[in-house]
Formats: structure tokens, sequence, C-alpha cells
């Protein structure tokens, strides 16, 4: 049933099948669909439904703990809601992976989501994690591959910002 | 309406008669902890843990800040190592500063997943000031909302061994409110040191840091 664009099924096996990664953390968002949908149906993987993104952030620490790979899917907006938990995982060294769809970046028609947008990448930096930003196809998964490299094998932080120059910028009404 | 919280000037010294003491009470709910692997809240139940597990066990990761974390650490510690029991222990403060982590839990329902919440119904920390619990709020009754499917809520000696039971062989996730006097006993020293914690935790649970 799904129109998603292609590349998000190769992220999924990406991480999945090349990179080990078990626990996908999400808030729901239009632009992981297809990433939550496959967690969702994948009796392999742990899809944790997350009442708020920190959650994600603390699972990841606790995954690692335990020797599992783990990745929090995300809107920018979400990236608000995590900054205290940001430094358990600066403090603490852990490894994280973090893939943000961008609002309120190129074409946003709701206001509402600019101030956010606007912030996303400087509040991640400020915590200590690298941001990738990919704006076209052909580089997602080669940026997400580098991604999951630091993250797990450099153990490091990181952010894969997906803009809205990739995704489309959602339709609103004018009048 | 209700009136204002009193202003209390520190944790009380003695324990009154009938209302469980944290350690005690703690200590008797997790018993043996064996190979049990432990995540904490901040100070007071930091101290819990480190005084059944002791202040060098590498089993007990130890939260000095990230006020919140706690349940949804232990939640991705527990989905990662599906054969080994966990349990969080935390308080009434940092349970309530991500409450919402109780539905997710509870809608994955982690069978080796456990959940202590030492409810003093104050924020022990920073001056002791009155926290919701005491003012009428139930975790436990959040706990259920939540879903998690074995919920007890202890006061009194009698009703530890049943709850601690309930820990150990609880078929799904297992959720303890127990209620303690508002007490601070001696802190125990433990390095805040996050990312050395960490390595060792790894080492002792996986053999590699």
């Amino acid at each position: 049933m799904s129109d998603a664009p292609a590349w998000q099924g190769e992220l999924y096996d990406l991480l999945k099948n090349e990179f080990d990664v078990s626990q996908f953390s999400y808030v729901p968002d239009a632009g992981h669909r297809e990433l939550i949908n496959r967690s969702i149906a994948d009796p392999e993987v742990h899809s944790v439904s997350v009442t708020t993104e920190e959650e994600g952030v603390a699972l990841q620490c606790g995954a690692h703990l335990g020797g599992a790979r783990s990745v929090l899917l995300m809107q920018s907006s979400g990236v608000g809601n995590c900054v205290n938990f940001f430094s358990l995982v600066s403090h603490g060294r852990f490894p994280f992976l973090t893939f943000v769809s961008m609002r309120g970046d190129f074409g946003e028609g709701n206001a509402w989501q600019m101030a956010m947008g606007k912030a996303t990448q400087p509040v991640l930096e400020a915590s200590g994690i690298t941001c990738l930003r990919v704006e076209n196809e052909e580089e997602l998964i080669p940026t997400s591959r580098a991604a999951c490299t630091m993250a797990f094998q450099s153990e490091e932080a990181v952010a894969v910002l997906l803009t809205q120059k990739l995704l489309g910028a959602k339709a609103f009404p004018t009048g | 309406m209700s009136s204002k919280p009193a202003l209390r000037l520190g944790p009380d010294q003695d324990v009154a008669e009938g209302v469980l003491e944290r350690r005690h009470a703690v200590s008797a709910l997790i018993g043996d902890p064996g190979d049990t692997l432990f995540v904490s809240g901040l100070a007071g139940s930091k101290d819990d843990v480190l005084h059944v597990v002791g202040a060098d066990s590498p089993a007990a990761f130890t939260l000095s800040g990230a006020m919140g974390a706690a349940v949804a650490m232990g939640l991705g510690l527990a989905l990662a190592q599906p054969e080994r029991k966990v349990v969080v222990v935390t308080g009434d403060g940092e349970l309530l500063m991500n409450v919402g982590t109780l539905a997710t839990v509870g809608v994955l329902n982690p069978p080796n997943l456990s959940i202590v919440c030492v409810d003093n119904e104050h924020y022990g920390e920073t001056g002791w000031q009155e926290s919701h619990t005491g003012r009428g709020v139930d975790i436990a009754k959040m706990a259920e909302g939540g879903q998690i499917p074995n919920v007890r809520t202890v006061t009194k000696e009698s009703e530890l061994a049943e709850a601690a039971q309930m820990l150990r062989e609880g078929n799904g996730t297992s959720f303890v409110l127990v209620k303690v006097a508002p007490t601070k006993p001696p802190s125990i020293y433990r390095s805040r040191d996050a990312s050395w914690h960490k390595g060792r935790f790894r080492e002792a649970l996986l053999g590699k840091n």
C-alpha cells in the first residue's frame, strides 16, 4: 500500500541488515512513515512508540548498556523535547543516532513550525550532536551509512536531518 | 479550595510507627539481587539500589542527572537483554517527570522489566518540597492506566513479601509503588562519571566496553 519513496525502504534495510539496529523508537511522523511501518511489521525488531521523544534518547542509552543498537525517529519539533536527556548522551559518551524529519525549513507553510525548524540544528550542535543534512535522494543512503558508522563504530552522537528539500513541504491552505 | 502544603525544613529523623523505612523496604522488595541488572533514578533511589548491590557493583547504572530517564533506560536495557531481569528503582519526583513512559512500557509489556517507585511524597534533594503524591496523586493508578499488568501499592511491612514475589515472578511487567517515610539515610559514595560506569556495566555484562 506504500506510496513512500524507495529510499525509506532502503534506509530500513540499511539500519536493520547492515548495522544490526534492533530497536526503533518513534513519535509518529509522516516523514518516517515507511520506517515506522516496517519496524512495526517486523517481528525481529522492537518498535517502540514513545510518548515523547526524550524517551527514545534514554531508550538508546539503555539499549547500548545491553549491547543492542537503537535509533530514534522524530520530527524536528521533537528535538526540543530531548535537550536535557542529551546530557546523558554527552556525559555518558553513549552512541546516539537519530533521523530527524525537518519542518520549519525549505518551503514551510505553517508559521508555527518555523521557530523550532530554525532552532533544530543549533540546539543539536549545542548538545554535542553532529548534524548531517540530506537534501536529495542520492545522498540519503551514503549519508545514513556514514552516520551509522560514526554512531555505532566511533560511538558518536549523530543526527541525520531529512530536510524539506528532500521530503517536500507539507501543503497548508492559504485562505 | 485546598490549603498550601506545610513547609518542611528537612527530612524526618525517625520513621513513624507503621510507616516503611526506604532502605529496608527496597531491600525487602529486591531480595537477593542475583544477576539482576539495575537502573536507578537520582539521589535517594540511587542510594537505595547501592545499599542492596554495593557501591562498586557494575550491575547498576545510576543516574545523577537526566531526571525522568530511568524507566525508558531500563526499557531499552530490558529489550536488549530479554534473558536478564531488569529492575528500575526510582522516586516519585523522577517518575512524574516522564510519567508517559509508563504507557510506553505498558504497551510493550516486557516480562523481564520491573519498576519500583520509592514514594516519599517529597522532592528530598531540593529542600523537601511536597510532591504531587503527597497531595493525592497516585502513580500506581497511572501505571495501571498505562496497561502495566502487575501493579501493587505497598504501605506496610506485611505487604512487602507478596510484592517482592510479584517483582521476581510476575508474568509481564511489574510495578510496585512503595510508600516510605521522608527520611534521608546516609548517602553512599559513588563516582558520578557516567561514561566510566557505562564501560564497567558493559564489560561485566557483555565482556566488552
